[in-house]
């Protein structure tokens, strides 16, 4: 570091590489001091006038503001608010088009200016030592100051940077040609530029400061050189005219011989660079309370009868300006209006398009001075391959063969080709032979490429959804075969294993199944008495069928008794008896002879049918009878169910046991329902197990199973 | 009100192609005045039939690529090709050479290619080793300065000697190309070549009368000529001096090692520069910018090999002269050589994203 500093005290400095020398032409405006303009009738502020975010806007159309008062709100550190630079009513907030390249439109403030230009309450603040840091960089930020060279970086954020500055930059190059308002700020506002250059100094405590003041502008170097000669620290560097020595990187090459990484900043290297414009409007802002609201803009060209350097109100038409500058009749349709240099400026598509921040000039040239400016068509001739492109390039990169991968939409050979280190300055255009527009293919390259990165990045975020979503459906099919299998295994393991619960739960679905089908077979039983037989179930074997013929047998049977009985009832009753006992024999042969746990089923079920057949004449005779006789019959016909469940349960025999058992107790209950009135249901009990003494055995057990059964049931019903 | 709109920069240094080729020629005509000066009308008439062949020939294929004619037939570069391969040729050859070259330069070697600046080799050159190969016995029709002839070249006689193979006074050729003494004479390269193959020492060769008082009678002034034309473009700064003076310089050191090691079979330094094609290949072949290298490093590694590829052609080889093919070889080359002459971008560390 201080072998650059004796360097340039010997005035010796770097050199970049290329650079070209074009007309300077900035003796149209140099000698003219800054003309202060009267108050244009409208001015249009865009809200966002630097790198980054727009602010939070915080007045609305009718609002009378002041001037100074702030428009947004920022809320973020990239974002730097704006202020109406006159007193005066906002008269819509709208998009206009505003100083893009692309003629973009964006959200602008309309302020009807007033005439008053009455300034909002300011705190003017003489001496810095009261202030801290903190507060120095909040009054910038507050002020709204962006890089005003041309970039228009937000300052307070450069200003804040990382201790061990080794260089504060002041650019004071201008290597535009044409433009001389910096060149003009520098002689006619020294003090206040070295003012704020101290507030910096203040800040950020560099090494050493930098002044580099291209030797075209000698006056100002000398103003400059008188104003800082009582300060160590500061150096003004007079830096030979080459453009673009104003560039960051080129600035910084020149003065230290070192180069900015590709893809880094300037305080890698311990460097901050500022604008003296941007110096000045510091000083401003932290000593006098005065936001950004105006800047210096050189309006000049040859198609322009009065070319000089103005005071402009941000927000100021250009058409304002150049009426001011003498322009009224010699602008006509199509012609090239630019803001900024002839060499990095933008045509602008409108005389409404609003000065900005960064805005430092507006140039007309004449036809003569600037005839490619005036070309409808390019020109454009296949390339020689002169390499004068690459001769002039001072990021030394090879501008024709980035030219012909643009074109081919090469982008991977773009990148390889570094062509994200191209600062669009315009070097290589200018003395293309054949006059290809270089700059115009890399930026719609550039662009082209970051759309890509955007998208791929984009698909790639696609892509991590979309295999996640895979990865989850699979998953969770996976977890479900799981399952399945697991249930299927489970299944299959109590079908092998003949265990009590597994045959139970078995048992339970045929229970039902038999159920859904006996309610079935009822419910054709009372709609169609007479022509049971016409009854089937859909869907059995021929067992069943032959069951339910059995069945249907048994209920016509059943029928014709209680016919008889309820005209002879003494008779009937050994009738129905014989019957019953005919009838349990069929489901008897019927549950002998189905070995099968099916076979067993459909003999439940079709006992079950019966018993509800029989249940159901007998509560119709009952109906007619006591109430004792139907308390009887409606346990007999619970007990069906129990009955089934015991079945499953209990050994063949068992089974077949509980079948006859099952049938008696239903012949007791017909005999207890066709008999009411003269026989004692007691009495023919004991008369029955007189004769019968195994099957009394039977049915008292089948009794007493059947009442635990109903007690059973009772309870799951009632849960 | 809507402005005209336009990409940056508006500014332009308005020099373009055509005056830059127009610049090349006018930068030949010293040595042409030479040429003319001690060879009589031969170049002249060449050059004009060339500039004629070119021009038919450049319209007829843009016309058949369907290009905007009036544009790429006067953006210069197929004149100048034509200068060049007529300022080539050899003064008495027969017309038909020089249409012939001029057709294949600049029908296949430049338009089949694409046209300008898709050329990979020089089209002058190669319709002239086209020449060369095809057509050797009317390539080496050379013919002494005009001093040592016994025939009177008029403008007239060179015309129709051209045209028909005889003067009007009825000389054929080779009569022509027969000193008073009635040797036939060879350029000073071939004679040198020849002697020393039949055994003389380059020092006895001198004494041949093509050699003149200096170093080639003649041919020393031609070479002055198109140096001074060269100087001429670095000054306009047409051209850099990177390709030409590596050149020369390396044809230098290298006669120059011939020399001391042998000067018994070697000619010297300064018969090497002025002699043949030497200047000029160096700024008019050599510093084509759509068949040459485009970095200035890759430049003097071109003009490196090319002036040893001359050296060892002219020495070592089967022709007299190799400037022609010693350019082609280093065309061949320049993509290689564009490859491995990239300058370090800005901010980046040798080395680091090569483009390869």
């Amino acid at each position: 570091m201080k072998s650059i500093i004796e360097r340039i005290s010997r005035g010796k400095l770097w050199d970049f590489h290329g650079g070209i020398h074009p007309p300077e032409q900035k003796s149209l405006t140099a000698n003219k001091p800054i003309k202060p303009l009267s108050l244009p009738k409208q001015l249009i502020i865009p809200l966002q006038q630097h790198i980054g975010r727009e602010g939070e806007l915080i007045v609305s159309v009718g609002d009378h503001v002041l001037k100074g008062q702030p428009l947004t709100l920022s809320t973020n550190p990239m974002v730097v608010p704006i202020h109406a630079p006159t007193s005066g009513t906002i008269s819509a907030v709208k998009q206009a088009v505003i100083a893009h390249p692309s003629g973009l439109k964006q959200l602008c403030v309309f302020l009807d200016v007033d005439g008053e230009d009455t300034w909002r309450p300011r705190t003017v603040c003489p001496d810095l030592d009261t202030l801290t840091p903190q507060e120095i960089i909040k009054k910038i930020a507050d002020a709204g100051i962006a890089g005003m060279g041309g970039a228009g970086f937000p300052t307070h954020i450069k200003a804040n940077s990382k201790p061990d500055i080794n260089f504060l930059i002041i650019n004071g190059i201008e290597c535009e040609p044409y433009i001389t308002s910096d060149d003009l700020i520098m002689m006619e506002q020294s003090d206040a530029i070295v003012d704020g250059i101290k507030i910096l100094d203040k800040l950020l405590n560099p090494a050493f400061i930098l002044i580099a003041i291209e030797d075209n502008k000698p006056k100002a170097l000398k103003v400059l050189e008188k104003a800082t000669s009582d300060i160590e620290k500061i150096m003004v560097c007079n830096v030979p005219t080459k453009y673009p020595a104003g560039g960051e990187k080129q600035l910084i090459q020149v003065l230290t011989g070192k180069e900015v990484a590709s893809g880094g900043l300037p305080i890698d290297l311990g460097i901050v660079m500022q604008n003296v414009a941007t110096c000045f409007a510091i000083n401003e802002a932290v000593r006098h309370d005065i936001p950004l609201i105006k800047r210096v803009v050189t309006i000049t060209g040859q198609a322009l009868d009065k070319p000089q350097n103005v005071w402009a109100l941000l927000g100021t038409p250009i058409n304002f300006l150049l009426e001011q500058c003498g322009a009224h009749n010699t602008i006509h349709d199509k012609r090239p209006v630019i803001m900024g240099g002839p060499m990095m400026g933008f045509t602008v598509p409108s005389d409404l398009v609003p000065i900005v921040k960064t805005s430092n000039c507006i140039l007309v040239p004449s036809k003569e001075e600037m005839p490619s400016a005036y070309e409808q068509q390019s020109n454009e001739v296949e390339c020689i391959r002169c390499g004068k492109c690459a001769d002039v390039c001072p990021s030394q990169l090879l501008p024709q063969e980035l030219q012909w991968s643009a074109k081919a939409k090469d982008y991977p050979q773009l990148e390889k080709l570094n062509l994200n280190d191209c600062i669009d300055c315009g070097a290589c255009a200018y003395v293309c032979p054949s006059e290809i527009p270089l700059v115009h293919y890399y930026r719609i390259a550039k662009a082209e490429i970051r759309q890509q990165q955007q998208l791929d990045l984009k698909a790639d975020k696609a892509k991590i959804r979309f295999e996640a979503r895979k990865f989850r459906l699979e998953k969770e099919k996976l977890a479900r075969q799981e399952k399945q299998k697991k249930a299927a295994a489970a299944r299959k393991a109590a079908m092998e294993k003949p265990s009590a619960e597994a045959t139970g739960a078995k048992s339970a679905v045929a229970a039902a199944l038999a159920r859904v089908k006996a309610k079935k077979a009822a419910k054709n039983n009372a709609q169609n008495q007479t022509a049971t037989e016409n009854t089937t179930a859909p869907g059995h074997d021929v067992s069943n069928e032959k069951s339910q013929v059995a069945a249907a047998i048994a209920r016509a049977k059943a029928k014709k008794q209680q016919k008889l009985d309820s005209t002879q009832s003494k008779v009937t009753s050994m009738a129905s008896t014989e019957d019953k006992a005919n009838c349990a024999q069929t489901t008897e042969n019927i549950a002998s002879s189905s070995m099968n746990d099916k076979k067993l089923k459909l003999a439940e079920a079709i006992a079950k049918a019966k018993a509800k057949k029989q249940a159901h004449s007998a509560h119709e005779t009952i109906t007619n009878n006591t109430v004792k006789t139907a308390n009887e019959s409606d346990l007999a016909a619970a007990s069906h169910q129990p009955h089934q469940e015991e079945l499953s349960n209990d050994t063949k025999k068992q089974r077949i046991a509980a079948a006859v058992a099952k049938a008696k107790a239903k012949q007791q209950i017909k005999q207890q329902t066709t008999e009411p009135a003269t026989v004692n249901n007691t009495n023919d009990l004991t008369e029955k197990q007189a004769d019968n003494k195994s099957a009394r055995i039977a049915e008292a057990i089948a009794k007493a199973k059947a009442k635990k059964k109903e007690k059973k049931s009772q309870l799951t019903d009632n849960k | 009100m809507a402005f005209w709109i336009a990409s940056s920069p508006h500014n332009h240094n308005q020099a373009k192609t055509p005056s830059l080729m127009r610049l090349v020629i006018y930068a030949t005509l010293p040595g042409i005045l030479a040429q003319w000066l001690f060879f009589g009308w031969g170049n002249v008439i060449h050059i004009a039939i060339a500039l004629i062949t070119a021009i038919v020939c450049e319209f007829i294929v843009l016309s058949l690529r369907k290009k905007p004619i009036i544009h790429e037939l006067f953006d210069g570069s197929g004149l100048l090709t034509a200068v060049l391969l007529g300022i080539c040729l050899p003064a008495l050859a027969p017309w038909w050479i020089s249409v012939i070259g001029t057709i294949f330069a600049i029908v296949i070697a430049k338009q089949l290619y694409g046209g300008l600046g898709y050329n990979p080799f020089n089209p002058a050159m190669v319709g002239y080793v086209v020449l060369l190969v095809s057509f050797p016995l009317e390539m080496t029709l050379w013919q002494p300065p005009l001093s040592l002839l016994s025939v009177d070249l008029t403008f007239s006689n060179t015309l129709t000697t051209i045209l028909t193979g005889f003067t009007v006074e009825g000389y054929s050729v080779e009569q022509i190309r027969h000193t008073i003494d009635g040797v036939t004479m060879a350029t000073p390269l071939d004679t040198l070549k020849t002697n020393i193959g039949m055994g003389f020492t380059a020092n006895e060769s001198l004494n041949n009368p093509v050699f003149g008082e200096n170093f080639a009678l003649g041919w020393e002034w031609v070479n002055a000529g198109f140096l001074l034309g060269g100087i001429f473009l670095m000054v306009k700064k047409a051209i850099t001096w990177h390709a030409p003076l590596s050149f020369i310089g390396s044809l230098f050191v290298c006669s120059l090692i011939g020399f001391s090691v042998s000067p018994d079979s070697n000619a010297s330094t300064m018969f090497h520069w002025f002699s043949g094609a030497t200047m000029l290949g160096a700024f008019f072949i050599l510093t084509d910018p759509v068949s040459g290298a485009t970095s200035n490093k890759g430049r003097i590694v071109v003009g490196i090999i090319a002036g040893l590829l001359v050296y060892l052609i002219r020495t070592l080889g089967g022709y007299p002269d190799g400037v022609a093919f010693a350019v082609l070889l280093c065309n061949m080359a320049t993509p290689l050589i564009d490859q491995y002459t990239r300058p370090r971008t800005y901010g980046h560390i040798k080395g680091d994203n090569d483009a390869r």
